[in-house]
C-alpha cells in the first residue's frame, strides 16, 4: 500500500515520482533522452490518463488481441523447424509407427517438431489452441458489438475492419491447418480444391494456378506457407492496428448508467489500473492456452498419417470455425446443371461460394443497412441494451440460429452416431430446420425483448413490487412498491424515443410526383416494421406522476409502520 | 430526461463521505487540476480497495508477491524440465492416461508461470490500486465546418495548381495509365501454373492395365476379391508415373475400388461387359468435391463418402441415392488377362472426381 500512496502523493505535488536506485536513474535518463528527441511527453500526458469504461464484455476483444499475440510468438518458433516442402523423404524420427515410411518434408518436419524438438509439441499445441481461441474471441466480441449496437455511427468503419479481421482469421486458420500435410489437412485441402474447381468459367484455371497444375501437385505447400506466415498475418496486423487505433481515437463506447452521457466517457484511467489489468490479461491468456496445451492434445497429426489422395478417415471434423461451411456443403441437395455443354454445380456453389459470400457481405454492410432502415445517423457512444432494439436483437438471434444449424450439420455424422439415428434423417431434418427455426427464433426473441421493455416501463412508473400487501382502514388493499435504485433508473432511462420514418407523400402540393417515391416508401415501410411494437418510452410527466404515486404509497405505508423495502429475493428477481 | 434527479452521485465534492478515509480521492482530483485545464476530467467516485487498512493491504501484497515468486519457481522448473526430460519421455497419469512427460511438465511450468504473473497483476490492480472512476469529455469527431472548408480549400488549391482540372488530356491519359498499371500483376499471376489442357478429363487407365492392391502393389486376381469384399486398387505403373511426375496427381484421379457381389444382384442398365463374375470397379474419388470414398456397406451395396455423406448404390451403376453429390460414380469395365489378373477393359468413359465448368 505504501507504494500506491506514495505515487498518489507525488502526483498531487506535481513532482517526479520519488523512485531511487540505479534502475530508476537509468530509466529517467533514457526517458529524457527519448523525450528530448521525440517529444514523447505530449503524447504520454494526453494518454496516460485516458479513460476506458469498464465492463466484462469489453474484455472479449482483448482476448482476441492477446491470443493473436500468442499465435504470433509461437508461430515464429515453429517456422524455425517447419520445412515447407512436398519433397518425399524417408521418415527416420522418434515416432516408431511411421519409421521408414516415405512422407513429405512438411509432414516429417511437423512430426519432428512434435517428437524430437524439445518443447516443440507444446509450442505447436499452444499455437493451435490459441488460434482456435482467436477465432472464438473474435466471434463472441462481434456478437457483443452487434447486440449492443456498438457498430452505429461513428464506428461503422471499425465494424467493417472487424469483419475483415474475421475473414482473414478464417483464412489464416485454414492455411495453417493445411501446412502439416497430414491426412486430415490434405482432405480439407482436397475439399477446398473441389470447391474452387466448381466456380463457373474460371474454376479450372483457378485450380491450375493455385496448385501449379492438377490437385495436389507440390507447389501449394510453399505457397500456403508464405500466405500463412507472411501475407495473412501481415494484413491481420495492419487491420488489428487500425482497429485499435480507431477504438483509441474514437474512445470506447460505454453502457448506460449514472452520469454517463453520449458526450462523455466514464471509467478508469489507463494508468495504473487498466495497464495492470490489460497487461496482466495477456499473461492470463498465454497461461491458460499453455495449460490447455499441456493437458489436452490438439490435432495429433501423427495419428492421422501422411496425406494420400486415395485415403481418408471417417468421422473427420474440421476446426470449429469451418464447421458451418462444412455443414452447408453436407446439407445441400444434389443440384447440377449442364447448359450448352458447360457444368454449373449448384450443390457446391450455393453452400460454399454464394451463401458464405452473401453472409459475409451482409455482415460487413449491416451497420449501413440498419442506418438506412432506421434513418438513424446520429452519433452513438452509449451502448443500447439488446431489449431496447428488439428487431435488431431478433435478427441477430435469427442469424445465429441459422449459423448454429449449419454448424451442427457439420457434425451430422457425429450426431447420427451419438444418437443412433440415420444420417440421412439427420441431414433432412437439418435442411428443414435451417428454414423453420430462424424465423421462430426471431419472433420469440423480439417478444422477449418487448416483454422486458414493458417490465422496465413498469418498474420506472411504479417501482419494484415488494410483495407486501397492506389493507387500509377503508378496506382497500394495496401492494407496497419500493423505489428503484437510482443507478438502475439511469440504466432504465437510457431507452430512446424513436419514431419510424414517415410515409412520403405520393405527390407534393403542386401535384408533382415525389422523386424516388418507391424507394422512399419502401424505406418508410421497413422503418415502420423496424420500430413497430416498441414499448413507448416513459415521458417526464409519466415519470413524475409515477414518482409522486410511489411517494404517496411510501407515505401511507410509513403511516402504518411498514417499511417500503424490498426483500433480498425480490430484488434478485428483478435484477 | 431528468437524470440528475436520480443521480446518486449528485455531490461532486471530492470529499464525498462515500469515499474512504484515505486522501486518495481528493489528491487525484487535485492532480488533474494542477496539470492544466486542457485535460479536464471529473472524478466521480473513488472505489478504494476494500482492504485499504494496513493489515489487509499487507495481506494482499503478500498474496501478489507469492504469486510472482511461484511464477519464478515455475519458470525455473521449465528450464529444469527442458534439460532433464527427453522430448519423448512418457508418464502415466490418472484420468489422462499415458501422456508425453516433457510436454506435460513444460506446459504446466510455463502455463503456471505466465498465468501467475497475470493473476498477480490483476490482484494487485484489484486490491492495492485505488479505482478512481473518472469522467472525461469526448471530443467531437466531426471537425468544425470552418476546418473542413479550409482543408478542402487547400486541396482544391493544390488541385488547381496542378492543373488537374483544366488539362483534360493529362487527366485522361493519367487515368488510362493508372488503369492499365495493374495489368503486369495479373499477367505475372499467369505464371503460377500451366493452362488446363483437359487433364481433368483423363486418367492413366486404359484397356489392359492391371489392378494393383493399393498398399502391396501386387496385381489382383478375381480370387483376391471375395463376395461382399471391397479392395482399394491403383493402376499398374502408378508408382512409375508418380516418380516421373514427382507428385500424387495421378493417384488423386485414378484410385479405384473393387467390390464383388453375386452377379444376379447387379441391377445394371449399362449392358454387358462391365463386371467380371460379379466384380465391379468404380472410381474411388467422390464426384462431389473429391474425397476418397471408403465406407462400403456390404448388405446394401451402398458406398458412403465420409466427408459429406454422398451415398452411391454400387449395384445400380454407382447412382447417387443420398447426399450432395450430383453425379454417379464413374465405372471401369473390367475383365481378366491371359494370366488371369484383373484388368480394365478400357479407360473411364467420363471424367472422375468433382465437377468443373468445361466438363460436359
Amino acid at each position: 500500500m505504501s507504494n500506491t500512496s506514495a505515487a498518489m502523493n507525488t502526483s498531487t505535488n506535481g513532482n517526479q515520482p520519488k523512485l531511487s536506485g540505479p534502475l530508476a536513474k537509468a530509466s529517467a535518463a533514457t526517458y529524457e533522452y527519448l523525450d528530448d528527441r521525440t517529444g514523447l511527453s505530449a503524447g504520454l500526458r494526453r494518454n496516460l490518463r485516458k479513460v476506458f469504461p469498464d465492463h466484462w464484455s469489453f474484455m472479449l476483444g482483448e482476448i482476441a488481441l492477446w491470443s493473436f499475440v500468442v499465435v504470433l510468438l509461437t508461430g515464429v518458433f515453429l517456422t524455425f523447424f517447419y520445412v515447407p516442402s512436398a519433397t518425399e523423404v524417408v521418415y527416420n524420427g522418434s515416432y516408431v509407427p511411421l519409421k521408414g515410411v516415405m512422407i513429405s518434408e512438411a509432414y516429417a518436419s511437423t512430426l519432428n517438431i512434435s517428437f524430437d524438438v524439445r518443447g516443440g509439441l507444446l509450442i505447436r499445441q499452444i499455437h493451435h489452441w490459441a488460434a482456435l481461441l482467436f477465432v472464438v474471441a473474435i466471434v463472441v466480441h462481434l456478437l457483443r458489438v452487434f447486440f449492443t449496437g456498438a457498430f452505429r455511427r461513428p464506428r461503422e468503419l471499425n465494424w467493417v475492419i472487424g469483419v475483415g479481421i474475421l475473414t482473414l482469421a478464417l483464412l489464416a486458420g485454414f492455411t495453417g491447418y493445411s501446412l502439416p500435410d497430414d491426412l486430415l489437412s490434405g482432405t480439407g485441402l482436397r475439399i477446398a480444391g473441389g470447391i474452387l474447381q466448381s466456380i463457373p468459367v474460371v474454376g479450372t484455371w483457378g485450380v491450375f494456378l493455385l496448385f501449379d497444375g492438377e490437385f495436389p501437385g507440390t507447389a501449394w505447400i510453399p505457397r500456403f506457407f508464405v500466405a500463412h506466415v507472411l501475407l495473412v498475418p501481415g494484413l491481420l496486423l495492419a487491420l488489428i492496428t487500425a482497429h485499435l487505433l480507431l477504438v483509441f481515437y474514437q474512445k470506447h463506447t460505454q453502457y448506460p448508467g449514472p452520469k454517463r452521457t453520449n458526450e462523455n466517457v466514464v471509467g478508469y484511467p489507463l494508468m495504473p489500473v487498466y495497464m495492470a489489468k490489460a497487461g496482466g490479461f495477456f499473461f492470463i491468456v498465454f497461461g491458460i492456452t499453455t495449460l490447455m496445451s499441456a493437458l489436452v492434445t490438439i490435432n495429433p497429426i501423427w495419428l492421422y498419417g501422411p496425406y494420400m489422395p486415395d485415403q481418408v478417415t471417417s468421422g473427420a471434423q474440421p476446426d470449429w470455425y469451418i464447421g458451418w461451411l462444412e455443414g452447408a456443403l453436407r446439407m445441400m441437395p444434389p443440384i447440377e446443371w449442364t447448359i450448352f455443354g458447360y457444368t454449373i454445380s449448384w450443390n457446391i456453389l450455393v453452400p460454399s461460394v454464394i451463401m458464405p459470400g452473401i453472409v459475409m457481405t451482409l455482415l460487413a454492410l449491416y451497420p449501413f443497412i440498419e442506418a438506412w432502415v432506421t434513418g438513424d445517423k446520429r452519433e452513438h457512444n452509449i451502448l443500447q441494451r439488446p431489449r431496447n432494439a428488439p428487431t435488431r436483437t431478433g435478427l441477430g438471434v435469427m442469424a445465429l440460429t441459422f449459423y448454429v444449424i449449419l454448424w451442427a450439420n457439420g457434425g451430422n455424422d457425429i450426431i447420427a452416431l451419438a444418437f443412433n439415428w440415420s444420417i440421412n434423417s439427420v441431414t433432412t431434418l437439418m435442411r428443414v430446420l435451417l428454414f423453420v427455426l430462424p424465423p421462430i427464433a426471431f419472433v420469440i426473441t423480439k417478444r422477449i425483448c418487448l416483454g422486458l421493455q414493458r417490465r422496465d416501463r413498469d418498474k420506472l412508473l411504479h417501482g419494484i413490487e415488494t410483495g407486501r400487501i397492506l389493507r387500509l382502514p377503508s378496506g382497500e388493499f394495496v401492494e407496497v412498491h419500493a423505489p428503484v435504485d437510482p443507478d438502475e433508473v439511469a440504466v432504465l432511462l437510457s431507452k430512446e424515443e424513436v419514431l419510424p420514418l414517415p410515409m412520403p407523400p405520393k405527390r407534393d402540393a403542386n401535384g408533382v410526383r415525389t422523386p424516388g417515391y418507391a424507394i422512399k416508401a419502401l424505406r418508410a415501410r421497413m422503418s415502420n416494421w423496424w420500430y413497430r411494437d416498441d414499448v413507448p418510452v416513459v415521458t417526464l410527466n409519466e415519470l413524475e406522476s409515477g414518482h409522486h404515486h410511489a411517494q404517496e404509497q411510501v407515505e401511507i405505508a410509513g403511516t402504518y409502520g411498514v417499511e417500503p423495502t424490498v426483500s433480498e429475493e425480490v430484488t434478485a428477481g428483478h435484477r | 430526461m431528468s437524470k440528475t434527479k436520480f443521480d446518486p452521485y449528485g455531490e461532486d465534492n471530492p470529499a464525498n463521505p462515500k469515499k474512504p478515509a484515505s486522501s486518495s480521492g481528493s489528491t487525484s482530483s487535485g492532480a488533474a487540476q494542477t496539470h492544466g485545464g486542457s485535460y479536464e476530467e471529473e472524478i466521480i467516485a473513488v472505489e478504494a480497495p476494500q482492504e485499504i487498512d494496513a493489515k489487509a493491504a499487507k495481506r494482499a501484497e503478500r498474496q501478489v508477491a507469492t504469486m510472482f515468486m511461484v511464477s519464478v519457481v515455475c519458470t525455473l522448473g521449465f528450464v529444469v524440465a527442458y534439460f532433464a526430460l527427453p522430448a519423448t519421455a512418457t508418464i502415466e497419469l490418472p484420468l489422462i492416461g499415458i501422456t508425453n512427460a516433457s510436454n506435460l511438465s513444460l506446459g504446466l511450468a510455463l502455463g503456471l508461470s505466465t498465468l501467475l504473473i497475470g493473476l498477480g497483476a490483476i490482484q494487485w490492480a484489484r486490491k492495492l490500486m485505488p479505482h478512481v472512476e473518472v469522467i472525461q469529455q469526448r471530443h467531437l469527431l466531426k471537425p468544425p465546418d470552418s476546418l473542413r472548408k479550409a482543408a478542402l480549400a487547400q486541396f482544391s488549391q493544390g488541385a488547381a495548381d496542378s492543373g488537374l482540372g483544366q488539362r483534360r488530356l493529362l487527366r485522361r491519359t493519367l487515368l488510362a495509365s493508372l488503369l492499365v498499371f495493374p495489368l503486369p500483376l495479373i499477367v505475372l499471376a499467369r505464371g503460377c501454373g500451366p493452362a488446363p489442357k483437359g487433364e481433368l478429363n483423363e486418367t492413366m487407365w486404359t484397356g489392359g492395365l492391371r489392378f494393383l492392391a493399393d498398399i502391396t502393389y501386387q496385381p489382383l486376381k478375381p480370387s483376391d476379391v471375395p463376395i461382399g469384399g471391397v479392395v482399394s486398387a491403383v493402376p499398374e505403373g502408378l508408382l512409375e508415373v508418380q516418380k516421373a511426375q514427382h507428385n500424387l496427381n495421378e493417384r488423386a484421379k485414378s484410385a479405384v475400388i473393387l467390390i464383388r457381389m453375386r452377379p444376379d444382384q447387379i441391377r445394371s442398365q449399362q449392358g454387358e461387359g462391365w463386371d467380371y463374375q460379379g466384380i465391379l470397379a468404380f472410381s474411388k474419388i467422390c464426384t462431389h468435391v473429391g474425397c476418397p470414398i471408403a465406407l462400403y456397406e456390404q448388405r446394401t451395396h451402398h458406398l458412403l463418402c465420409p466427408c459429406h455423406q454422398s451415398t452411391f448404390d454400387l449395384a445400380d451403376d454407382g447412382k447417387v441415392i443420398y447426399g450432395p453429390a450430383a453425379r454417379r460414380l464413374p465405372q471401369l469395365p473390367i475383365t481378366v488377362d491371359a494370366e488371369g489378373y484383373l484388368v480394365a477393359r478400357e479407360g473411364f468413359q467420363e471424367p472422375v472426381g468433382p465437377s468443373f465448368w468445361e466438363r460436359s
